[in-house]
């Protein structure tokens, strides 16, 4: 364990956590909407800053988490920030961390929740390159006036026919929130996306 | 608006501990990515009794930061006891500023009413919410009415309403009146009164709402259609006084009625008194305006 891998978490634990849940709140209220979340200062190298803060926000003994070869140098700092179990199978995981876009587990095979509990569905959150430029993606349903149209860059080629179908599921289904920098965007399980 | 303060030392900023927050912020966010459905929760013990509010004040604490405002209403009313005591508690844990104005506010809990004053984006309603699930008269066991959540098998709920208009010649409930949000879950609105209902539909605003002792969270995200049931032949109806109010004669606000003394007398008065005292500020006068009932205290 080398120091650098215990870079801090939050500088102010309680307050800036408080601050990316609100960020992810309205995000998650409003999908499609870019928001600026509170990161560590130091967060470690392979994971993006958003995702970090993701992790330090909401991720902690209660959920077990799966994460990707190219955040796997991140292990560590999340086991001491986040006192979180990493589990090898991303079909138990609550929380799927993808640093690498293109190293999503099939959306199909992980947890959606069941009928009776559609809340225990998995939440993934995936480093993309960026917003504002790239895929043209039309979203509608609930948290969106009418339609909103965003574009994402970086996001693998499969993963609109594979959200398509874990929408089909609802009210089951995961959760996505894609991560670029210190930026998010949440596309709750309820949002229907097409190609633009 | 009442300035922010500085938290009370001898507690964790906003009172709950932070892996209570992360388990009740988790909630949160599954509850708005599937509006209507009740969330389970691990809801605390707070320092007031089930009833009193415990699951909006969990919801609230988790939600609350330095930048906020916020605003608590009981019945439409900043000054009753709840009110108060909840805008004091979480001046003292958590130094947010405070404000009876609607529209200053960003967080607003309440029991039992939305402000007559449309709800901007970006502003958070938190509902105290004591019995969550809307099946719950109509089936008493959890696994049953979860099970009919899941298969969205709302016959009972549609015979409860074929029931009352058979029985009374209209749907009788006047308060908690059920909802469907986004098309797919029936869902209690807490008891506001159904005057308030069509408040909710289409909201620019986020609604959140907790309940303490039925340990359950739900929400519905802005933009998203809230429908309160109701028959073609029987369509439904929002209840209010036909009368307007004696303070500032405002015709379109939710009332209560007030005796006023053992002669039968009695008056009916704005529900919501932000709205109510900002009218008379601006001059509306109602019939007893200037009795001596009417009058606002001056300290």
């Amino acid at each position: 364990m080398s120091e650098a891998s215990l870079s801090p978490g939050f500088a102010h634990p309680v307050r800036d956590a408080q601050a990316a849940f609100r960020a992810l709140l309205e995000a998650a209220a409003r999908p499609g909407t870019i928001a600026s979340l509170r990161v560590p200062a130091e967060p470690p190298p392979c994971l993006p800053p958003a995702m970090a803060a993701v992790a330090l926000t909401l991720v902690d003994a209660d959920t077990p988490l799966w994460i990707d070869a190219a955040a796997h140098e991140a292990a560590v700092w999340l086991r001491f920030h986040c006192g979180c179990r990493i589990v090898a199978d991303a079909r138990e995981a609550g929380f799927v961390f993808a640093a690498d876009a293109s190293a999503l587990p099939d959306m199909a095979t992980l947890d959606a929740g069941r009928d009776e509990y559609p809340d225990r569905g998995a939440t993934i959150v995936l480093a993309v390159a960026g917003f504002g430029s790239g895929a043209a993606l039309r979203l509608t349903g609930p948290g969106i006036d009418g339609e909103r149209v965003v574009s994402v860059e970086g996001l693998a080629a499969g993963f609109v026919a594979a959200r398509a179908a874990n929408h089909r599921l609802f009210p089951r289904g995961v959760d996505a929130i894609l991560v670029s920098g210190a930026h998010a965007m949440f596309l709750p399980r309820s949002t229907s996306i097409e190609e633009a | 608006m009442t300035p922010a303060t500085t938290p009370d030392a001898a507690y964790n900023e906003g009172y709950l501990d932070e892996q209570t927050k992360r388990m009740i912020r988790r909630a949160l966010l599954k509850a708005v990515a599937i509006p209507g459905y009740q969330v389970p929760f691990a809801s605390r013990e707070m320092p007031l009794a089930y009833g009193w509010g415990t699951g909006g004040m969990q919801v609230t604490a988790a939600v609350l930061g330095q930048g906020d405002v916020l605003k608590v209403i009981d019945q439409g009313a900043d000054d009753t006891t709840n009110a108060v005591s909840i805008r004091r508690f979480f001046t003292r844990v958590s130094g947010v500023r405070t404000t009876e104005r609607t529209a200053e506010a960003t967080v607003i809990q309440t029991r039992h009413r939305i402000p007559e004053e449309p709800l901007r984006a970006h502003q958070i309603i938190v509902y105290q919410v004591p019995q969550p699930e809307p099946l719950r008269k109509l089936e008493p066991r959890e696994t049953e009415s979860r099970r009919m959540h899941a298969l969205a098998d709302y016959g009972l709920m549609h015979v409860k309403l074929y029931e009352d208009i058979a029985r009374h010649g209209r749907i009788t409930l006047s308060y908690d009146y059920p909802v469907l949000v986004g098309g797919r879950y029936i869902m209690a609105p807490s008891p506001i009164p159904s005057f308030d209902n069509p408040k909710m539909d289409n909201s620019p605003a986020l609604q959140l709402f907790g309940a303490g002792r039925e340990k359950r969270i739900y929400a519905i995200p802005p933009h998203t259609s809230v429908r309160s049931l109701d028959f073609e032949d029987h369509p439904f109806h929002p209840w209010r006084a036909t009368s307007c109010c004696d303070l500032c004669g405002a015709e379109d606000s939710y009332l209560d009625e007030v005796v006023i003394d053992d002669r039968g007398g009695r008056m009916f008065v704005c529900s919501d008194t932000d709205w109510c005292g900002q009218r008379r500020d601006a001059g509306h006068r109602g019939r007893l305006a200037g009795h001596a009932l009417a009058r606002k205290e001056t300290a």
